[in-house]
């Protein structure tokens, strides 16, 4: 596997190559040195709400390249639509951890020069070189914003206030629970189990044993009679928390966001065993065809100002912590709300989303693959 | 070979001077010996695209469903194996969906033949024109609105704290709490498609002559019998066409099951949706060919009960 994997960075480091010369001047490693004039279009793949047109607006009369995003629903979707017509037909993707390895390694993106964006250098130290988008030193993406999975509930009705992933897992509020619909929920389970049974060793809540995945199962299993509704769309659970008896929860900080404006009493936390999270990376297309609008893109996304924005929209963390002060000034509080410039203590709390690879970290052969978490997932819910 | 000849003989019989009518002649008499030419030139462009749209692409589903997809990219490979089936059979998951999904539509087309059978009766037997007009417009309204806004609307009046369980509140019963289960989903389907069930229904009610009723009556039958032994065996085929689809649109329905269904509500449709989200086609199609099979045995039953004659 690894071989195979190692060949694959291989043909998609050539591949890239041979593309550079459309992006400007090429250097010694194959990667532009600088950006070129604008190719007057950009067409992405976003997650909602990354694409606004408050920072979309400006970014166009800028630099004269037309957007045209499309909106995908999850990583999965994502990771279809950069396939799809033989990969030409988007510049770029803002990829999560769980599928930007997977672009990585299907040569769907490209390496970038990371260098070409000014604001990199301001980004914080773990989001410069992450592994979610850098391989072997070699860099495919730009890191855009990150967020955890929170815990939320019901001021009201759940009493008292939770400290613990535990209380989705209890009976105590049985019909009155509700997590994500998405395979990736397993890793929430399993980082619970890291904390409340430690027998079972898992460090690493994206690389499980056999023995492991199936403890993950069965409390997931435990779960299910609990649960009102696996959600899909963050307005299902908003739904399930305003009208459907729903008082408990796993969320994004939008939904507490929304939820709040719609004045039900809601609150949300990281409980004590940490959360999962996102981390999301801007990455270019293997066959780019508009490669010095998204170079742009990826630098104009990553000022403090975009990031501010950006962030305060979603109810995300951005990369760069100079768009902390500027938060504040849109939007006061915001800065602390989001954990904007949090300490790397905060930041290693998450475990962000990345693809469950049958490759542990200790090389052995023996981790449950995505396409089994997806099959357990489908099986699970029944 | 036949229409050669004729041409041959038609140009021999040709009028100096006016070619272009003389070809139209020709042709029209062509059509008017062998009406079955008429028939395939009509049917030509139709077959082809039915040929082309929908055969081919379900022989490529079918191919497509004995291939499998790398377990890590997610990238197809055109590996020829039954895996997929073999997932599907020996997995007590799938076993379950599939059961749940053809039980519902099984359990949507009662519901919708009961209630449809009445309402059809009024309107072919009791109604006259103007109120027969009105209730032709009211069970067709709703069909002028987005099925997904239906859906959602029935999600307000199931939740828990929606028009159903505040109406029980109010007559003192216990509240009902059926919001995001098998039973909102079940409910759902049975209004959504109720129309498709009203209407060969009612066609097949309209068609029963009056004078088979007064046969029946003359020779002594009562209410009951005339409607077990005339009324019902003629307008069963009605109801079998409005069950082929009541049946085959449950069947192969995925959203009301994620809007408004709850913990154990997935459908055949929601894994192949899923599934193909995560890129896995093959297992997709497999799947997928689930409902074809269940939907070729129903037709073939149909057929035995005389519904395509209602049709």
């Amino acid at each position: 596997m690894i071989r195979i994997r190692r060949a694959h960075v291989l043909v998609a480091a050539l591949a890239a190559a041979l593309c550079v010369p459309a992006a400007g001047i090429s250097s010694g490693n194959g990667l532009p040195t600088s950006i070129g004039k604008g190719e007057g279009q950009l067409n992405l793949i976003a997650w909602e709400g990354y694409t606004q047109p408050q920072w979309v607006k400006p970014f166009e009369k800028a630099t004269g390249c037309q957007v045209n995003a499309k909106y995908a629903g999850s990583s999965d979707e994502m990771v279809t639509l950069m396939r799809q017509g033989g990969g030409s037909q988007y510049d770029g993707v803002s990829a999560s951890g769980d599928a930007s390895l997977r672009l990585i390694y299907g040569h769907d993106v490209q390496p970038v020069n990371p260098n070409l964006i000014p604001d990199w250098k301001n980004f914080i130290p773990a989001l410069k070189s992450p592994p979610h988008n850098t391989v072997k030193g070699v860099h495919y993406g730009i890191s855009l914003q990150w967020g955890p999975n929170t815990l939320l509930y019901n001021t009201k009705l759940v009493k008292p206030a939770p400290t613990s992933w535990s209380v989705i897992y209890s009976p105590k509020y049985k019909g009155k629970v509700t997590v994500p619909d998405n395979p990736i929920q397993i890793a929430d389970a399993a980082l619970y189990l890291s904390k409340s049974q430690p027998s079972l060793g898992i460090t690493d809540p994206y690389e499980l044993t056999q023995t492991q995945f199936n403890a993950a199962i069965n409390l997931l299993k435990q779960q299910k009679p609990l649960i009102k509704k696996y959600w899909a769309l963050a307005s299902d659970e908003i739904d399930l928390f305003k009208n459907g008896g729903v008082v408990v929860g796993a969320a994004w900080p939008y939904q507490t966001n929304t939820l709040i404006a719609a004045k039900v009493p809601v609150k949300d936390l990281i409980p004590k065993e940490g959360a999962t999270g996102w981390a999301d990376t801007w990455m270019m297309s293997a066959h780019v065809k508009h490669p010095n609008c998204m170079y742009k893109w990826m630098a104009w996304v990553s000022t403090p100002k975009v990031q501010a924005e950006q962030a305060i929209y979603f109810g995300e963390t951005p990369a760069n912590p100079l768009a902390c002060p500027i938060m504040n000034k849109l939007s006061p509080g915001s800065a602390a709300q989001y954990h904007c410039g949090a300490s790397a203590k905060y930041f290693d709390s998450i475990k962000f989303w990345k693809t469950p690879v049958a490759t542990c970290d200790n090389g052995k052969n023996e981790c449950m693959d995505y396409t089994k978490w997806q099959q357990a997932w489908t099986q699970l819910k029944g | 070979m036949a229409a050669s000849l004729d041409s041959a003989q038609g140009l021999s019989r040709q009028p100096p001077g006016r070619p272009a009518r003389a070809a139209r002649l020709r042709l029209s008499g062509l059509f008017w010996r062998h009406p079955w030419a008429k028939a395939l030139l009509l049917l030509a462009p139709p077959l082809l695209a039915f040929i082309l749209v929908y055969l081919a692409s379900l022989v490529a589903l079918f191919v497509s469903s004995f291939w499998t997809v790398n377990p890590f990219t997610t990238e197809l490979q055109h590996i020829w194996n039954v895996d997929n089936y073999k997932t599907l059979w020996d997995s007590s998951a799938y076993r379950t969906i599939a059961v749940r999904t053809i039980g519902i539509a099984a359990a949507v087309t009662i519901a919708d033949a009961v209630i449809a059978f009445p309402l059809g009766y009024f309107m072919a037997r009791v109604a006259g024109g103007r109120s027969r007009a009105f209730v032709f417009v009211a069970v067709l309204l709703p069909l002028w609105s987005s099925y997904l806004i239906r859906v959602y609307i029935w999600r307000l009046i199931l939740d828990d704290k929606g028009v159903l369980n505040w109406t029980l509140q109010k007559v003192g019963l216990p509240a009902a709490n059926i919001g995001y289960s098998n039973w909102a989903v079940w409910l759902i389907f049975t209004y959504v498609w109720l129309p498709f069930m009203i209407l060969p229904v009612y066609g097949a009610l309209e068609r029963i002559p009056e004078s088979f009723l007064e046969a029946s009556r003359d020779l002594g039958a009562g209410g009951i019998t005339t409607f077990r032994r005339v009324v019902l065996p003629l307008a069963l085929p009605g109801v079998i066409a409005g069950s082929i689809f009541t049946f085959s649109l449950t069947l192969g329905d995925y959203v009301t099951p994620l809007l408004a269904g709850g913990a154990s509500s997935q459908f055949i449709g929601n894994v192949v949706y899923d599934t193909i989200g995560s890129n896995n086609v093959p297992f997709a199609a497999a799947f997928a060919a689930v409902p074809l099979a269940v939907m070729g045995v129903y037709l073939l039953i149909a057929r035995k009960l005389g519904a395509f004659e209602a049709l």
